[in-house]
């Protein structure tokens, strides 16, 4: 998704630089079936959201439902003091390292493979098939699998071993997927240019690809992060005796029935917002200096 | 595909490039299954100890259970109904923005505005349903004030409906983006030439655009298929523990440490998935679609 996000211009340039013939003129009927339908959708999906958000800033009397109980921050507190709601603190601390280990592995493997995947070559569609078996593969069945195997071998579950590996095996795929979006793009006028200009494979890919495909990586770490970040199921059997966030927030679904739960969704979608943010800032910037290094050459 | 003058390179460059990525997969995707499979023909003491053998009474005890047939037709309920609700949505909300928006930056804009809620947790997102569907929530109080109802529904929340709706607010993203995709690709001008051959706009609907997203329809299908089938939580939260999926069962059987059972039901459930998902690939070719 975050390929579509990244490169939105040029996907949908050729599509809607005209207006097209069935919406010529006045709207047909069908415009505002679907802009009430379009409406409704938006609605339904941040509605609830902002229900939780609204309903996590009451004082102590809150309950789970409306009518809001006065407002203060009481459950925002209660969420990292109080022991009985867990230990958020210390798992909100492992996902925000895990992610951030699991988005560099990604960009990095993810990019290599997309570079790998651009040539056919002996055994290729075996990888592809592969990647394609990870990512659809129940995450629950994998993590009981990584978990048994890492029993099996002697070895300690924990979310820095077993858990980044399975976490891995879920991004890794959505990664490569984004680098072949990414890579289909890539004008290889300008790889041939800089060989023609006696660039090694090497420089070729630091000098022209890295630079030119920025935004895509950067797509591909919001992605990576996000994914990590949210990874519930296969982080299950394999995180060990420490909890990640989602695992916390699920032990809390099952035993917290106080606001502090909706302060954990506030807080969290806080860290998701600044989190895409700064990545959405980072593509902006790359293209707003690449724009004024080279006027007009896309 | 590739312009002459890049050099040509053998296999085994394009193995080194995949390297870092088969030496993540196969230890934590290969290795993972081939334990469950192996899991599967073992023997358990009860008590989490497996016992390395080969039987098949994992899988005859899954395989005769009446409740397998029963969670299976309770997980294909769930994945059917949420397939229909996110491909409607999806596509039409994807054909909206495509067609109907004129303005490509507003497109563009709102099409990004669709997307944000999937950057916020999963679990967050089905438990914010609770302040509204619950017996005290909106839907409830909003009905009985305007005395539609005389007292509150219960069906809202903790039942198959609750589940559906779960599934379909978190889902209908990954139906979006993909039809959104291959949507965009359409040429405007075949549209404007069938207009002037006549067509109407139901035959545009049917013979181009229908057609031509089919593999958008068919990626986004496989995310959707993949992913209510493989979830337990949603079922679990949602139905107020009254329904069960495949993967629900698998996780209560982990939970009392019945591993080859567990094991045998995973497999059963993995072969089902492999089977929908070539089905679909044999009708579309989807990695013409993204690559």
């Amino acid at each position: 998704m975050s390929a579509v996000l990244a490169d939105m211009p040029e996907t949908v340039a050729p599509a809607t630089s005209k207006a097209i013939a069935p919406s010529k003129g006045g709207r047909p009927w069908t415009f505002y079936v679907l802009s009430a339908l379009f409406t409704f959708y938006v609605l339904a999906l941040y509605g609830p959201m902002f229900c939780i958000y609204i309903l996590s800033f009451q004082d102590i009397r809150g309950g789970l439902v409306f009518p809001m109980k006065g407002q203060s921050m009481h459950w925002f507190v209660d969420l990292f003091t109080q022991v009985r709601t867990g230990d958020v603190k210390g798992s909100f601390d492992r996902s925000i390292k895990l992610a951030v280990i699991v988005t560099v592995i990604t960009v990095v493997v993810s990019f290599l493979a997309g570079l790998g995947f651009r040539k056919r070559f002996r055994g290729d569609t075996f990888v592809f098939y592969m990647m394609i078996g990870s990512l659809v593969a129940p995450g629950l069945v994998l993590g009981l699998g990584t978990g048994l195997l890492f029993q099996a071998l002697g070895l300690n579950a924990s979310w820095y071993t077993s858990a980044l590996g399975a976490q891995l095996s879920w991004t890794l795929p959505f990664g490569v997927l984004v680098m072949f979006a990414v890579m289909s793009r890539f004008n290889h006028a300008w790889e041939e240019a800089a060989y023609d200009l006696g660039a090694s494979r090497w420089q070729s890919i630091w000098l022209v690809m890295i630079p030119v495909l920025a935004p895509g990586l950067v797509a591909v770490a919001l992605f990576g992060f996000t994914l990590s970040y949210d990874e519930f199921a296969r982080s299950l059997q394999t995180a060990g005796s420490l909890n990640t966030l989602p695992l916390e927030i699920w032990s809390m679904t099952l035993n917290v029935t106080s606001p502090s739960l909706y302060a954990l969704g506030t807080v969290t979608t806080v860290v998701s917002f600044i989190v895409i943010g700064a990545s959405l800032g980072t593509i902006v910037l790359i293209q707003k200096k690449r724009g004024s290094r080279a006027k007009g050459w896309e | 595909m590739q312009p002459s003058s890049i050099p040509s390179r053998s296999n085994l460059a394009g193995w080194l490039y995949v390297s870092p990525l088969v030496l993540v997969l196969v230890p934590f995707f290969a290795a993972p299954i081939l334990v469950v499979l192996a899991a599967s023909f073992f023997a358990t003491d009860g008590f989490g100890g497996l016992t390395p053998g080969f039987t098949l009474a994992s899988y005859v005890e899954v395989l005769h259970s009446a409740l397998t047939l029963k969670l299976y037709l309770a997980t294909i309920k769930f994945t059917v109904l949420t397939w229909i609700f996110t491909l409607i949505i999806g596509f039409l909300v994807a054909y909206f923005l495509v067609f109907h928006v004129r303005n490509q930056l507003l497109a563009i804009g709102l099409f990004l505005l669709c997307t944000v809620p999937f950057w916020t947790s999963n679990i967050i997102r089905m438990i914010s349903w609770i302040p509204l569907l619950g017996k005290e929530g909106l839907i409830n109080q909003a009905l009985l004030a305007m005395g539609v109802i005389r007292q509150p529904l219960e069906v809202l929340l903790f039942s198959d409906l609750a589940v559906v709706i779960a599934y379909v607010h978190q889902l209908t993203i990954f139906m979006i983006v993909p039809i959104f995709n291959s949507m965009a690709r359409i040429d405007k001008k075949l549209i404007e030439a069938a207009i002037d051959a006549g067509a109407s706009r139901f035959d545009i609907m049917r013979l181009i655009v229908v057609p031509m997203s089919k593999s958008g329809i068919a990626l986004g299908t496989i995310f959707v298929v993949s992913i209510v089938m493989g979830d337990f939580f949603v079922v679990k939260v949602m139905s107020g523990g009254g329904s069960a999926s495949v993967v629900s069962a698998f996780y209560e059987d982990v939970g009392v440490l019945q591993y080859p059972t567990a094991a045998a039901s995973a497999v059963l459930l993995t072969l089902v998935l492999v089977a929908i998902v070539s089905l679909i690939l044999r009708t579309v070719d989807v990695r013409q679609e993204i690559t």
